[in-house]
């Protein structure tokens, strides 16, 4: 995590790297792709599967949209991120796989569906910190996961690829094909039903650090 | 400026991400501190967002780096191949060039494409084995014999399922039968060259 960090929050340093890469696979060395994209690997992954809810069907569209990024390359432009290149891409593929398995009706319906009604949180337990070690526990991250998947697909996108893929709101707004004040909207929405679906179980103790002693505030 | 909860709940994914005014800004920090309940909506939104941006939220399936590097693998060998290099582009090109000429070649030999008539028909039933010939510089092809033989010092004889195939189509007169007639079964080529003489032998008699 570390190291994707100084990737994402420093493009112009730290990836010095990664610009060889490019440049070498851009001039016909596309046996090196893999060693460039596989620190984006996880991420790529994530955006489909955001998109397709189904293990197999991201796997396939992630693994596509790699190719087709190897395929177009020479079209990489060094003053873009190249990870935000890559999502950009393999959300083009999902949405393009949706959008054919999908009926249009069922389409028209999410689309329709309002999203600028005002959100009022429900929840206001108090939530002050919690340990980033809660995270080594898959039941926290299951925890955390179902919480994501129960929400509408509009506001889960615009969640992922804003709060865990690192795009920012204009990268987001394009990737999906939506005006940033969408994006504003949506995010908002996601992240407070979010805050309201996980605010309960933190009273709960499914952040404590202490698994045997559920219940109990780690403060 | 102050503000009320409403106003901090719709604007705190803006606060989060630093898109406030420095007057907004303010005014909701006066507010996060005595709204116990706003401050505890703040605190939980910056968990929501550092707990979902932390990469180990991100679980693929077991063996999905593997399977990514083989197929781009497989991908790249494959542009290897064929497009990746400048000299890669030479073969195709060559193969392309080569084809052309050979077809121009080809074409200079034998019977200049045939155009199809306004007026052609496809025919329907005719004997695909049934031998037929064609005159250079026309469309049609004919029986054996027919008398509106353009050309008659240039023919060649092929089946009908070759004439067909190269654009020819059937001639109004001698092939009448398949064009007039709706067949149901396909018949012997003795037997069209019988009615074919028929034909000829009516027409005879009418320029009489």
């Amino acid at each position: 995590m570390a190291e994707l960090n100084v990737v994402l929050s420093n493009p112009e340093q730290g990836t010095t790297r990664e610009q060889e890469l490019i440049a070498q696979v851009q001039r016909g060395q596309a046996e090196l792709f893999y060693e460039l994209v596989r620190p984006y690997e996880r991420r790529v992954y994530a955006a489909a599967l955001a998109i397709l809810r189904n293990e197999s069907d991201a796997e396939d569209a992630a693994q596509e949209a790699m190719l087709k990024a190897l395929a177009n390359i020479r079209q990489f432009r060094a003053e873009a991120r190249f990870s935000t290149w890559l999502i950009q891409i393999t959300v083009n593929e999902a949405l393009m796989r949706r959008r054919r398995e999908r009926t249009r009706m069922t389409e028209a319906i999410d689309d329709h569906r309002d999203d600028e009604g005002e959100y009022t949180p429900r929840d206001f337990a108090d939530w002050r910190e919690i340990p980033s070690e809660a995270l080594e526990r898959k039941e926290v991250r299951q925890k955390l996961a179902e919480a994501l998947a129960s929400l509408d697909r509009k506001y889960r996108e615009v969640f992922v690829l804003r709060d865990m893929e690192q795009l920012n709101i204009q990268e987001t707004a394009e990737a999906l094909g939506i005006s940033v004040a969408s994006v504003k909207t949506r995010l908002l929405r996601a992240r407070l039903m979010l805050r309201d679906l996980l605010a309960g179980g933190w009273e709960q103790g499914w952040f404590s650090r202490l698994p045997f002693e559920k219940g109990t505030k780690p403060w | 400026m102050v503000v009320n909860c409403q106003q901090v709940w719709k604007e705190i994914s803006n606060y989060v991400e630093g898109e406030v005014d420095a007057g907004l800004r303010a005014a909701m920090d006066t507010h996060f501190s005595t709204c116990t309940r706003c401050k505890s909506v703040l605190d939980g939104t910056r968990n929501v967002i550092q707990l979902y941006g932390d990469e180990r939220m991100i679980e693929v399936p077991t063996g999905f780096g593997r399977r990514l590097e083989r197929r781009l693998a497989q991908g790249a060998r494959s542009r290897k191949g064929t497009w990746s290099t400048w000299s890669a582009w030479l073969v195709p090109v060559a193969a392309l060039a080569l084809i052309a000429g050979g077809l121009r070649w080809a074409d200079s030999l034998t019977v200049p494409h045939p155009l199809q008539s306004e007026h052609a028909q496809p025919g329907s039933n005719i004997p695909p084995d049934m031998v037929v010939v064609v005159s250079a510089g026309a469309k049609d092809f004919h029986v054996p014999g027919c008398d509106v033989i353009h050309n008659k010092e240039k023919i060649r004889t092929l089946t009908a399922k070759e004439a067909i195939r190269e654009g020819y189509v059937p001639c109004v007169r001698c092939m009448r039968k398949y064009l007039q007639i709706a067949s149901t079964s396909p018949v012997s080529s003795e037997l069209v060259t019988e009615l074919s003489s028929n034909v000829e032998a009516e027409d005879r008699a009418r320029s009489r």
